[in-house]
C-alpha cells in the first residue's frame, strides 16, 4: 500500500510555503504545527479501519469473548476452529461458493471486455449511419437505474427457464450491458493514434484485423481497469444473485453469508465473522495488487469503487 | 459523416491519387456494415435487456401482473394506490429521502475534508490514502453489513462498550426504530473513500500559483481553502454529488442484511429498493413493483435535474463554462 498517487509538484506542497526559510523560528513553528495534523490523520485512519480490524480479530475469538466486550484487537484465546466451522457450516462447503463467485466473475469479465471493446471500437473508429444517435443512447443507459428493467428482465429469464442458473448473471455481460465500460474504452481508443489504423488499412487490413491486431492489444490498460471493476462489482453484487439463484449448490459468497446469518448467525458469531472476514480477502488482495488502476479508474471516470 | 470521402490517410499527398483509391472507397462503403457488426452484441442487449424491458415495465405498471397470473390492465390503479392507500410506500419514501439527504452531504463533507488533509507532502501519506479509501471498497459487501449487524446489535460490541462506560440501558440500535436507520447512514458515510479519491484528483488541478499569490497576500489556511480551493473544485463537488446521490437512492444490501430482509423494525429501514424487492419478489406483485420502479426513476431524475439546475448558482468553471 504505497503507491496511491504520490503528491505531484503542482498541488499539494504549493500551499505549504516552499520558499527558503528566511526565519528559523518560523519554519520550526511550521514543523510543530504539522504534528497535530499528522496525528489527526493517523487517528482518523485507525478509526476508519478499526471496524475491519475488529472483525478480523473477532473472527478468531470464542463467542463468549466477542460478547464479553473486549474491544481489544488481540484475542485472549485464539479459536481457529471458527474458520473450519464456518467453512463447513452450511449444506455446501464454502469452496463451492467461492468457486461459483469466481466463475460468475470470470464470465462477466470475459463478456464485458469482449463486447464492450467491440462496441467501443465501432463508436470510436468506424463510420456508420446513426452513429451519433446510438452513442447518445449508449451514454443515456449508463446512469439508468437497474430497477427500470428489473421485472421484465426477470420474467424474460423466467420464461427462458434460466432462473436458478448463472445465465441471467453472465449472458447480459456478453451483450455489453455495462455501458460504462464502452464509454471508458471509447475514451481510450480515441487516444490511440489513427495513423496505426491507416497504416494497416493501406496494407489491406479490414476493421476486423485492425480491431484484433491493433486496437484490442493497445487497449490493454483500459481492459485491465475494466476487468478489475467488473470483478469487484460482480464479486460484491448481492441483489441480482439474490433474485436469480435459489439452489444452495449455486450460491455465491454473499448469498452464503446471508444464509449463514439466517440459519446460525446469531448463535455462532465467531464462524459467521470468520467467513465474513475471509470473503473480504479477495477484495483486499485486488486492492493491494491493482491500487493504481483502481484509484485512476475512480478519479478519472467516477467509477464507483 | 459527410467528410468521409474527402478524408485522406495522413501522409498521402493530395492530388497524387494512389491507385488504391477505389479500394479505399470500398472500405469506406463497407465500414457501415462493419460498424453495425461490431455493435451487434450491444444492440441486441439494448433491445432485449434495456429498451424492451423498459417499455414492458411501463406497461406492467398499469397492470396487476404477477408471475403466477397474466396481466390485466388496471389503468392508474397502482399509482393511485401508492399515493393514497399504501403507508409502506410513504414510509419507504421518507426513509430513503432521509437516508440520501443525510448521508450524501456528510459523506461529501468528510471526503473533502480528508482529501484536503491528505493533499500534502506528509510521511506515509499514500498509506493513509489507502486506509481511508478501503472502507469504500469493502463497505457495500454483505460481509460488512453482517459486521454492522453484530456491532450495533442488542448485545453488540457498541453496547458492551457503552455498558462498560456505565450506561445501563443503551439503545438497541438496529432493533430500535429511532436508531436503526442512523446505523445505516453511518455505514454509508464511512464509505467516503471513493469521492475522496475524486476530490484528491480535483485538488491536484488547482494551480499552485494561486496559493503562492495568496500566500504573498498573507492569506490564512482557512482563507485559502474558502477563497481558492473551494470555488475551483466546485465542479468536482457537483460531480460527486450527482454520483453519490444516484448511488444512495439505489442502496439495498445494507438495509436488507441488517434488517433481515424486512426493512424493520417498524419499517424504519425500509429502503425504497427493498420495498420494490419485497413487493416484486416476495409478494410477487410485479405490476405494482414495476410502478414503484418507475416512481423511483422519476424521483432520481427529479433530484438529478434539481441538482443540475442549482449548479448554475454555485458551480464555478475555470474556463467560464463548458
Amino acid at each position: 500500500m504505497s503507491t496511491l498517487t504520490a503528491p505531484t509538484s503542482r498541488g499539494p506542497a504549493a500551499g505549504d510555503r516552499r520558499q527558503p526559510p528566511t526565519n528559523r523560528s518560523r519554519s520550526g513553528g511550521q514543523w510543530m504545527r504539522r504534528i497535530p495534523i499528522q496525528l489527526l490523520v493517523a487517528a482518523g485512519a485507525l478509526a476508519m479501519i478499526y471496524p475491519v480490524l475488529w472483525m478480523a480479530s473477532s473472527s478468531l475469538k470464542p463467542d463468549s469473548e466477542i460478547f464479553s466486550g473486549s474491544a481489544n484487537l488481540l484475542p485472549e484465546t485464539f479459536r481457529w476452529e471458527n474458520y473450519a466451522e464456518g467453512w463447513n457450516g452450511l449444506r455446501e462447503p464454502f469452496e463451492t461458493f467461492y468457486l461459483n463467485s469466481f466463475i460468475i466473475s470470470a464470465l462477466a469479465v470475459a463478456g464485458n471486455l469482449l463486447t464492450c471493446s467491440m462496441a467501443a471500437y465501432a463508436f470510436a473508429r468506424l463510420r456508420f449511419r446513426m452513429r451519433a444517435l446510438w452513442f447518445a443512447v449508449m451514454l443515456g443507459t449508463i446512469m439508468l437505474p437497474y430497477h427500470a428493467t428489473l421485472i421484465p428482465q426477470y420474467t424474460l429469464f423466467y420464461e427462458l427457464g434460466w432462473v436458478n442458473s448463472f445465465l441471467p448473471l453472465t449472458v447480459p455481460k456478453f451483450l455489453a450491458t455495462d455501458a460504462f465500460f464502452i464509454f471508458l474504452f471509447v475514451q481510450f481508443i480515441r487516444g490511440i493514434p489513427k495513423e496505426l489504423d491507416q497504416a494497416a488499412q493501406i496494407d489491406g487490413a479490414g476493421p476486423l484485423r485492425i480491431y484484433t491486431t491493433i486496437i484490442f492489444p493497445l487497449l490493454r490498460p483500459a481492459l485491465v481497469t475494466g476487468a478489475i471493476f467488473t470483478t469487484i462489482w460482480t464479486y460484491n453484487d448481492f441483489f441480482s444473485q439474490l433474485i436469480y439463484i435459489s439452489d444452495t449448490a449455486l450460491y455465491t459468497v454473499p448469498l452464503a453469508l446471508r444464509m449463514f446469518l439466517d440459519t446460525t448467525g446469531e448463535s455462532a458469531w465467531g464462524p459467521m465473522l470468520a467467513m465474513s472476514t475471509l470473503s473480504l480477502l479477495p477484495l483486499v488482495v485486488m486492492f493491494v495488487l491493482f491500487q493504481r488502476q483502481i484509484v485512476e479508474g475512480i478519479s478519472t471516470t467516477g467509477l464507483k469503487g | 459523416m459527410t467528410s468521409l470521402l474527402t478524408r485522406r490517410p495522413a501522409g498521402a499527398a493530395p492530388g497524387a491519387e494512389p491507385p488504391g483509391r477505389r479500394r479505399r472507397n470500398a472500405i469506406h462503403a463497407s465500414e457501415g456494415r462493419w460498424g453495425y457488426l461490431f455493435l451487434t452484441p450491444w444492440l441486441i442487449g439494448l433491445v432485449i435487456l434495456t429498451a424492451g424491458p423498459m417499455l414492458v415495465s411501463l406497461y406492467y405498471s398499469f397492470t396487476d401482473f404477477s408471475l403466477l397470473s397474466s396481466a390485466n390492465w388496471i389503468g392508474l390503479d397502482n399509482y393511485e394506490r401508492m399515493f393514497t392507500e399504501d403507508d409502506r410506500f410513504l414510509s419507504s419514501v421518507a426513509v430513503t429521502l432521509t437516508y440520501v439527504f443525510v448521508s450524501v452531504p456528510l459523506q461529501l463533507a468528510f471526503a473533502l475534508l480528508v482529501a484536503v488533509l491528505l493533499n500534502r507532502a506528509m510521511r506515509g501519506v499514500s498509506a493513509y490514502r489507502a486506509l481511508y479509501y478501503l472502507p469504500s471498497l469493502l463497505g457495500g459487501s454483505v460481509a460488512i453489513a453482517v459486521l454492522w449487524r453484530q456491532v450495533f446489535g442488542r448485545e453488540g460490541v457498541v453496547n458492551v462498550v457503552l455498558r462498560g462506560l456505565g450506561w445501563e440501558n443503551p439503545p438497541t440500535w438496529i432493533a430500535d426504530p429511532d436508531f436503526a436507520l442512523w446505523t445505516l447512514i453511518l455505514l454509508r458515510v464511512w464509505e467516503f473513500g471513493s469521492p475522496m479519491v475524486i476530490f484528491l484528483a480535483g485538488l491536484r488541478q488547482v494551480p499552485a500559483e494561486y496559493y503562492e499569490a495568496a500566500h504573498v497576500d498573507g492569506a490564512t489556511a482557512l482563507q485559502r481553502f474558502f477563497k481558492i480551493t473551494l470555488p475551483i473544485i466546485t465542479p468536482v463537488i457537483f460531480l460527486n454529488a450527482i454520483l453519490q446521490l444516484i448511488g444512495a437512492f439505489q442502496a439495498f444490501n445494507s438495509a436488507f442484511i441488517v434488517s433481515g430482509g424486512t426493512g424493520g423494525p417498524s419499517d424504519s429501514t425500509l429502503f425504497y429498493t427493498l420495498y420494490i424487492y419485497i413487493e416484486g419478489f416476495t409478494s410477487f406483485r410485479m405490476g405494482y413493483a414495476s410502478a414503484l420502479a418507475w416512481v423511483l426513476l422519476a424521483i432520481i431524475a427529479l433530484f438529478t435535474a434539481i441538482n443540475f439546475a442549482l449548479s448554475r448558482f454555485w458551480v464555478h468553471y475555470e474556463d467560464g463554462g463548458r
